[in-house]
Protein backbone atom coordinates (compact mmCIF):
# COMPACT_ATOMS: atom_id res chain seq x y z
CA UNK A 1 0.00 0.00 0.00
CA UNK A 2 2.88 2.36 0.85
CA UNK A 3 4.54 1.52 -2.48
CA UNK A 4 1.28 2.19 -4.27
CA UNK A 5 0.88 5.64 -2.62
CA UNK A 6 4.52 6.48 -3.40
CA UNK A 7 4.03 5.53 -7.06
CA UNK A 8 0.79 7.52 -7.30
CA UNK A 9 2.29 10.75 -5.98
CA UNK A 10 5.95 10.55 -7.07
CA UNK A 11 6.03 8.38 -10.21
CA UNK A 12 2.75 8.51 -12.15
CA UNK A 13 2.61 11.62 -14.37
CA UNK A 14 -0.20 14.16 -14.12
CA UNK A 15 -2.20 14.10 -17.36
CA UNK A 16 -4.73 16.55 -18.86
CA UNK A 17 -7.19 15.66 -16.08
CA UNK A 18 -4.82 17.35 -13.62
CA UNK A 19 -4.10 16.41 -10.04
CA UNK A 20 -7.69 15.18 -9.67
CA UNK A 21 -6.68 12.16 -11.77
CA UNK A 22 -4.75 10.83 -8.73
CA UNK A 23 -8.12 9.76 -7.31
CA UNK A 24 -8.40 7.27 -10.21
CA UNK A 25 -5.55 5.13 -8.76
CA UNK A 26 -7.59 4.45 -5.63
CA UNK A 27 -11.14 4.77 -6.94
CA UNK A 28 -10.91 2.15 -9.73
CA UNK A 29 -8.94 -0.49 -7.72
CA UNK A 30 -11.44 -0.04 -4.86
CA UNK A 31 -14.33 -0.58 -7.32
CA UNK A 32 -12.64 -3.70 -8.76
CA UNK A 33 -12.03 -4.97 -5.22
CA UNK A 34 -15.72 -4.46 -4.40
CA UNK A 35 -16.64 -6.52 -7.49
CA UNK A 36 -14.11 -9.19 -6.45
CA UNK A 37 -15.59 -9.34 -2.93
CA UNK A 38 -19.15 -9.63 -4.26
CA UNK A 39 -17.99 -12.26 -6.77
CA UNK A 40 -16.21 -14.24 -4.03
CA UNK A 41 -19.30 -13.96 -1.83
CA UNK A 42 -21.40 -15.30 -4.70
CA UNK A 43 -18.96 -18.17 -5.30
CA UNK A 44 -19.06 -19.15 -1.62
CA UNK A 45 -22.87 -18.90 -1.68
CA UNK A 46 -22.87 -21.28 -4.65
CA UNK A 47 -20.55 -23.67 -2.79
CA UNK A 48 -22.93 -23.56 0.17
CA UNK A 49 -25.98 -24.37 -1.96
CA UNK A 50 -24.29 -26.82 -4.30
CA UNK A 51 -21.90 -28.78 -2.10
CA UNK A 52 -23.21 -27.84 1.35
CA UNK A 53 -19.64 -26.78 2.20
CA UNK A 54 -19.26 -26.16 5.93
CA UNK A 55 -18.52 -22.53 6.74
CA UNK A 56 -19.22 -21.33 3.19
CA UNK A 57 -22.19 -19.29 4.41
CA UNK A 58 -20.00 -17.39 6.87
CA UNK A 59 -17.33 -16.87 4.20
CA UNK A 60 -19.95 -15.54 1.80
CA UNK A 61 -21.25 -13.16 4.48
CA UNK A 62 -17.77 -11.80 5.29
CA UNK A 63 -16.95 -11.30 1.59
CA UNK A 64 -20.20 -9.41 1.00
CA UNK A 65 -19.62 -7.31 4.12
CA UNK A 66 -16.23 -6.25 2.75
CA UNK A 67 -17.78 -5.72 -0.70
CA UNK A 68 -20.23 -3.26 0.82
CA UNK A 69 -17.41 -1.38 2.59
CA UNK A 70 -15.39 -1.14 -0.64
CA UNK A 71 -18.57 -0.31 -2.55
CA UNK A 72 -19.29 2.62 -0.23
CA UNK A 73 -15.70 3.82 -0.69
CA UNK A 74 -16.11 3.58 -4.48
CA UNK A 75 -19.21 5.77 -4.36
CA UNK A 76 -17.63 8.34 -2.03
CA UNK A 77 -14.29 8.63 -3.88
CA UNK A 78 -16.13 8.71 -7.24
CA UNK A 79 -18.41 11.49 -5.99
CA UNK A 80 -15.43 13.54 -4.79
CA UNK A 81 -13.80 13.14 -8.21
CA UNK A 82 -17.07 14.07 -9.96
CA UNK A 83 -17.58 17.16 -7.79
CA UNK A 84 -14.39 18.70 -9.13
CA UNK A 85 -14.59 17.37 -12.71
CA UNK A 86 -18.34 17.65 -13.43
CA UNK A 87 -19.25 20.29 -10.84
CA UNK A 88 -21.76 18.07 -9.04
CA UNK A 89 -21.60 15.05 -6.77
CA UNK A 90 -23.77 12.68 -8.77
CA UNK A 91 -25.03 12.17 -12.32
CA UNK A 92 -28.29 10.21 -12.52
CA UNK A 93 -28.08 9.93 -16.31
CA UNK A 94 -24.81 8.03 -16.12
CA UNK A 95 -25.62 4.31 -16.40
CA UNK A 96 -22.45 3.03 -14.73
CA UNK A 97 -22.95 5.16 -11.64
CA UNK A 98 -26.60 4.24 -11.24
CA UNK A 99 -25.95 0.54 -11.85
CA UNK A 100 -23.14 0.53 -9.28
CA UNK A 101 -25.48 2.21 -6.81
CA UNK A 102 -28.13 -0.44 -7.54
CA UNK A 103 -25.54 -3.19 -6.97
CA UNK A 104 -24.43 -1.53 -3.72
CA UNK A 105 -27.99 -1.10 -2.42
CA UNK A 106 -28.83 -4.67 -3.45
CA UNK A 107 -26.01 -5.97 -1.25
CA UNK A 108 -26.94 -3.57 1.58
CA UNK A 109 -30.37 -5.23 1.55
CA UNK A 110 -28.59 -8.60 1.94
CA UNK A 111 -27.92 -7.71 5.59
CA UNK A 112 -31.56 -6.76 6.18
CA UNK A 113 -32.61 -10.15 4.84
CA UNK A 114 -29.95 -12.02 6.79
CA UNK A 115 -30.70 -10.41 10.14
CA UNK A 116 -34.46 -10.65 9.72
CA UNK A 117 -34.19 -14.44 9.98
CA UNK A 118 -33.15 -16.57 12.97
CA UNK A 119 -29.72 -18.25 12.67
CA UNK A 120 -29.89 -21.65 11.06
CA UNK A 121 -30.01 -23.46 7.73
CA UNK A 122 -32.96 -21.42 6.43
CA UNK A 123 -31.09 -18.16 6.93
CA UNK A 124 -27.95 -19.59 5.32
CA UNK A 125 -29.87 -20.89 2.28
CA UNK A 126 -31.90 -17.72 1.69
CA UNK A 127 -28.82 -15.51 2.10
CA UNK A 128 -26.92 -17.70 -0.38
CA UNK A 129 -29.71 -17.48 -2.98
CA UNK A 130 -29.86 -13.69 -2.56
CA UNK A 131 -26.05 -13.36 -2.85
CA UNK A 132 -26.14 -15.39 -6.08
CA UNK A 133 -28.79 -13.10 -7.60
CA UNK A 134 -26.53 -10.13 -6.93
CA UNK A 135 -23.66 -11.70 -8.87
CA UNK A 136 -25.73 -11.33 -12.05
CA UNK A 137 -25.58 -7.54 -11.56
CA UNK A 138 -21.75 -7.46 -11.54
CA UNK A 139 -21.16 -7.96 -15.31
CA UNK A 140 -24.01 -5.55 -16.07
CA UNK A 141 -22.39 -2.94 -13.85
CA UNK A 142 -18.91 -3.52 -15.35
CA UNK A 143 -20.16 -3.42 -18.96
CA UNK A 144 -22.55 -0.52 -18.39
CA UNK A 145 -20.00 2.00 -19.59
CA UNK A 146 -19.80 0.16 -22.92
CA UNK A 147 -23.58 0.03 -23.19
CA UNK A 148 -23.94 3.70 -22.30
CA UNK A 149 -24.22 6.25 -25.09
CA UNK A 150 -23.19 9.23 -23.00
CA UNK A 151 -19.60 8.43 -22.02
CA UNK A 152 -19.30 11.18 -19.44
CA UNK A 153 -17.55 8.71 -17.17
CA UNK A 154 -13.93 8.36 -18.39
CA UNK A 155 -12.97 5.08 -20.06
CA UNK A 156 -9.70 3.66 -18.75
CA UNK A 157 -9.97 0.34 -20.57
CA UNK A 158 -11.52 -0.24 -23.98
CA UNK A 159 -11.36 -2.89 -26.72
CA UNK A 160 -8.02 -1.44 -27.93
CA UNK A 161 -6.37 -1.87 -24.52
CA UNK A 162 -5.53 0.63 -21.80
CA UNK A 163 -6.29 4.30 -22.34
CA UNK A 164 -3.26 5.55 -20.38
CA UNK A 165 0.55 5.78 -20.39
CA UNK A 166 2.67 2.77 -19.41
CA UNK A 167 3.77 4.42 -16.15
CA UNK A 168 0.15 5.18 -15.26
CA UNK A 169 -0.88 1.62 -16.05
CA UNK A 170 1.97 0.24 -13.91
CA UNK A 171 0.91 2.47 -11.00
CA UNK A 172 -2.69 1.37 -11.48
CA UNK A 173 -1.67 -2.33 -11.41
CA UNK A 174 0.36 -1.85 -8.20
CA UNK A 175 -2.61 -0.06 -6.61
CA UNK A 176 -4.96 -2.83 -7.68
CA UNK A 177 -2.69 -5.54 -6.23
CA UNK A 178 -2.34 -3.50 -3.00
CA UNK A 179 -6.10 -3.07 -2.68
CA UNK A 180 -6.81 -6.75 -3.38
CA UNK A 181 -4.15 -7.76 -0.83
CA UNK A 182 -5.67 -5.40 1.71
CA UNK A 183 -9.13 -6.88 1.08
CA UNK A 184 -7.74 -10.43 1.38
CA UNK A 185 -6.10 -9.55 4.70
CA UNK A 186 -9.28 -7.93 6.02
CA UNK A 187 -11.22 -11.00 4.87
CA UNK A 188 -8.88 -13.39 6.72
CA UNK A 189 -8.89 -11.34 9.93
CA UNK A 190 -12.66 -10.83 9.98
CA UNK A 191 -13.34 -14.46 9.12
CA UNK A 192 -10.96 -15.68 11.85
CA UNK A 193 -12.78 -13.43 14.34
CA UNK A 194 -16.20 -14.71 13.30
CA UNK A 195 -15.07 -18.35 13.47
CA UNK A 196 -13.54 -17.78 16.92
CA UNK A 197 -16.80 -16.17 18.01
CA UNK A 198 -18.78 -19.23 16.91
CA UNK A 199 -16.36 -21.63 18.64
CA UNK A 200 -16.47 -19.62 21.88
CA UNK A 201 -20.28 -19.64 21.83
CA UNK A 202 -20.22 -23.43 21.43
CA UNK A 203 -17.69 -23.76 24.25
CA UNK A 204 -19.78 -21.55 26.55
CA UNK A 205 -22.86 -23.66 25.86
CA UNK A 206 -20.87 -26.84 26.57
CA UNK A 207 -19.52 -25.48 29.87
CA UNK A 208 -22.82 -24.14 31.21
CA UNK B 1 -3.21 23.88 -1.34
CA UNK B 2 -5.21 24.20 -4.58
CA UNK B 3 -8.92 23.31 -4.75
CA UNK B 4 -8.00 20.26 -6.84
CA UNK B 5 -5.47 19.19 -4.21
CA UNK B 6 -8.10 19.50 -1.50
CA UNK B 7 -10.42 17.13 -3.37
CA UNK B 8 -7.61 14.59 -3.82
CA UNK B 9 -6.70 14.88 -0.13
CA UNK B 10 -10.38 14.45 0.83
CA UNK B 11 -10.72 11.28 -1.28
CA UNK B 12 -7.61 9.70 0.24
CA UNK B 13 -8.60 10.84 3.73
CA UNK B 14 -12.02 9.18 3.42
CA UNK B 15 -10.38 5.86 2.49
CA UNK B 16 -7.90 6.17 5.36
CA UNK B 17 -10.60 7.04 7.93
CA UNK B 18 -12.86 4.15 6.85
CA UNK B 19 -9.97 1.68 7.01
CA UNK B 20 -8.92 3.04 10.40
CA UNK B 21 -12.49 2.66 11.69
CA UNK B 22 -12.54 -0.91 10.40
CA UNK B 23 -9.26 -1.73 12.17
CA UNK B 24 -10.57 -0.17 15.41
CA UNK B 25 -13.79 -2.20 15.24
CA UNK B 26 -11.82 -5.42 14.66
CA UNK B 27 -9.44 -4.52 17.53
CA UNK B 28 -12.41 -3.97 19.88
CA UNK B 29 -13.90 -7.25 18.79
CA UNK B 30 -10.62 -9.08 19.46
CA UNK B 31 -10.48 -7.45 22.90
CA UNK B 32 -14.02 -8.71 23.61
CA UNK B 33 -13.08 -12.20 22.42
CA UNK B 34 -10.02 -12.13 24.69
CA UNK B 35 -12.22 -11.27 27.69
CA UNK B 36 -14.62 -14.03 26.73
CA UNK B 37 -11.76 -16.56 26.56
CA UNK B 38 -10.60 -15.45 30.05
CA UNK B 39 -14.15 -15.90 31.40
CA UNK B 40 -14.42 -19.36 29.88
CA UNK B 41 -11.02 -20.40 31.30
CA UNK B 42 -12.22 -19.26 34.75
CA UNK B 43 -15.48 -21.16 34.29
CA UNK B 44 -13.61 -24.31 33.25
CA UNK B 45 -11.28 -24.03 36.28
CA UNK B 46 -14.23 -23.62 38.67
CA UNK B 47 -15.81 -26.73 37.22
CA UNK B 48 -12.55 -28.69 37.46
CA UNK B 49 -11.74 -27.74 41.09
CA UNK B 50 -14.76 -29.44 42.74
CA UNK B 51 -14.10 -32.55 40.61
CA UNK B 52 -10.45 -32.67 41.83
CA UNK B 53 -11.56 -32.14 45.44
CA UNK B 54 -14.07 -34.96 45.07
CA UNK B 55 -11.35 -37.28 43.73
CA UNK B 56 -9.02 -36.31 46.61
CA UNK B 57 -11.73 -36.99 49.23
CA UNK B 58 -12.79 -40.26 47.57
Amino acid sequence: MAASIALIFFYAPVDEDGLNQKIFYFHVPIAFTAYACFGWGGWKALRHLWKGEEGADLESYVAIHLGVIFGALTLVTGSIWARFRWGHWWEWKEDQLVLFLVLFLFYCAYFMLRYSLPPGPQRANLSAVYALFGVALIPVSVLAIRLSQRFIHPVAFNEHGTNMAASQFFTFCVSLVAMLTLAATMYSVELAGKRLDVKLRELREALQ
Amino acid sequence: MSTEGKYVAAAYLVVFVVLLAYVLIIALKLQRLGQEVAELVELAQKRRDPEQKAVAVG
